[in-house]
């Protein structure tokens, strides 16, 4: 392998004084080392968390599309989110069914999604339009957050539309904005 | 009696094979490791339970964080012909050099007025500079627009693909520049995009 056969053939005696060879072998030990340290490195900075994508459809702005059908208020579920990342949910319009505030996560809006949910599709035989309204005090966060609970729900239909004047007074009102 | 004698055997071990398997793995490594593209701001994306991967080429992405909004695309060629359809529309002639030092810019977050200073600079230099971002005004100097609809006409052009877009979001930006965002892309009738997250932990079920 990485020696070479360096014995000369036959043991003439006489004849010419052959200076000694040395040995072609090598000692890869620090060659390994050096090696496995360079993988070590390589291994670690390498990201193994690749980011994720996570797919977000507007609605078309485009105003000459003139058959859009309404959607009925008992089957809408709006969501707006406030400061300190709290979150207000109702159906139906502003200001008819009173606001509740929850949070995000497993026991908070994923549990009202849920219920929610179900209660419109038993009611109306029709899966629920969620409406999520940033306002401008919620975060990023905020909004991934509820795109990633509209995921795990299985929500069928959801848009991301701007907040109006009364759902903020309502923000206000409970201290959320 | 005589004594047993064991023969003592060489504790050198053939390091050859070792050896051979160690560079294999390293030449592995260093073949699939991607440089990563250091942010020009600390960018902290929030964590979703989505699984789909971000796609590796033919993509931008406009990061967001502190309020501004940077910008980049994949593919130097697409870069450099970005580059030239901006300096035409701006009136800017960036010279062969500046481009293919744009070509090698992986994100920057400048106006144009001073992207050939920025140019200019040591990549040194270019690490401590405070960019500002690049301006997405409602009214006539909405320059984010524009770079977002050159690359996209560049790509189409180059290799007849459309582009897609991600977006890089900070867990703690306030939600306005987000929005400003989304309106630039959806008046460009841009409505399927990508929000960049990380994979949370543990879902929670």
């Amino acid at each position: 392998m990485a020696e070479l056969d360096t014995s000369s053939g036959g043991g003439k005696k006489g004849g010419k004084v052959r200076s000694k060879k040395a040995s072609t072998r090598v000692d890869l030990t620090a060659m390994v080392d050096l090696a496995f340290l360079l993988i070590t490195f390589f291994m670690l900075t390498t990201t193994l968390a690749k980011p994720k994508a996570m797919d977000v459809t507007m609605p078309d702005k485009d105003e000459k599309v003139k058959d859009e059908l309404p959607v009925a208020a008992s089957r809408s579920m709006t969501l707006l989110l406030g400061a300190n990342n709290k979150v207000e949910w109702f159906i139906g319009e502003p200001g008819k069914t009173p606001p509740e505030t929850t949070s995000y996560g497993k026991d908070g809006l994923r549990k009202v999604l849920i219920e929610k949910g179900q209660e419109v599709q038993q009611s109306t035989g029709k899966y629920m339009v969620v409406l999520i309204k940033p306002s401008d005090k919620s975060t990023y966060k905020n909004l991934v957050d509820a795109l990633d609970e509209m995921k795990i729900t299985n929500v069928q239909s959801l848009a991301i539309v701007d907040i109006t004047a009364p759902e903020l007074e309502l923000l206000k009102r409970d201290g959320n904005y | 009696m005589p004594r047993v004698k064991v023969a003592r055997k060489s504790t050198s071990i053939d390091m050859t094979a070792m050896c051979d398997v160690a560079f294999l793995l390293l030449t592995f490594f260093i073949l699939t490791a991607k440089p990563r593209t250091e942010d020009p701001v600390q960018v902290d994306i929030p964590a979703s339970s989505v699984e789909q991967p971000v796609p590796d080429d033919n993509m931008l992405t406009l990061t967001v964080g502190q309020g501004k909004v940077f910008f980049s695309v994949d593919g130097n060629d697409i870069r450099k012909q970005t580059l030239i359809q901006m300096g035409e529309k701006y009136k800017i002639n960036f010279t062969p050099e500046e481009q293919i030092k744009f070509s090698g810019l992986p994100v920057f977050g400048v106006p144009i007025a001073q992207l050939k200073g920025f140019l200019a600079l040591e990549p040194d230099q270019r690490k401590e500079f405070k960019q500002p971002g690049i301006p997405r005004d409602t009214t006539n100097n909405n320059e984010l627009s524009d770079w977002i609809r050159e690359a996209r006409k560049a790509d189409v052009a180059l290799h007849n693909k459309a582009l897609r877009i991600g977006v890089k979001g900070d867990n703690k930006e306030e939600y306005p520049v987000v929005k400003d965002v989304i309106r630039i892309l959806t008046n460009q009738k841009i409505n399927k995009f990508n929000f960049i997250t990380s994979l949370r932990a543990a879902p929670k079920k």
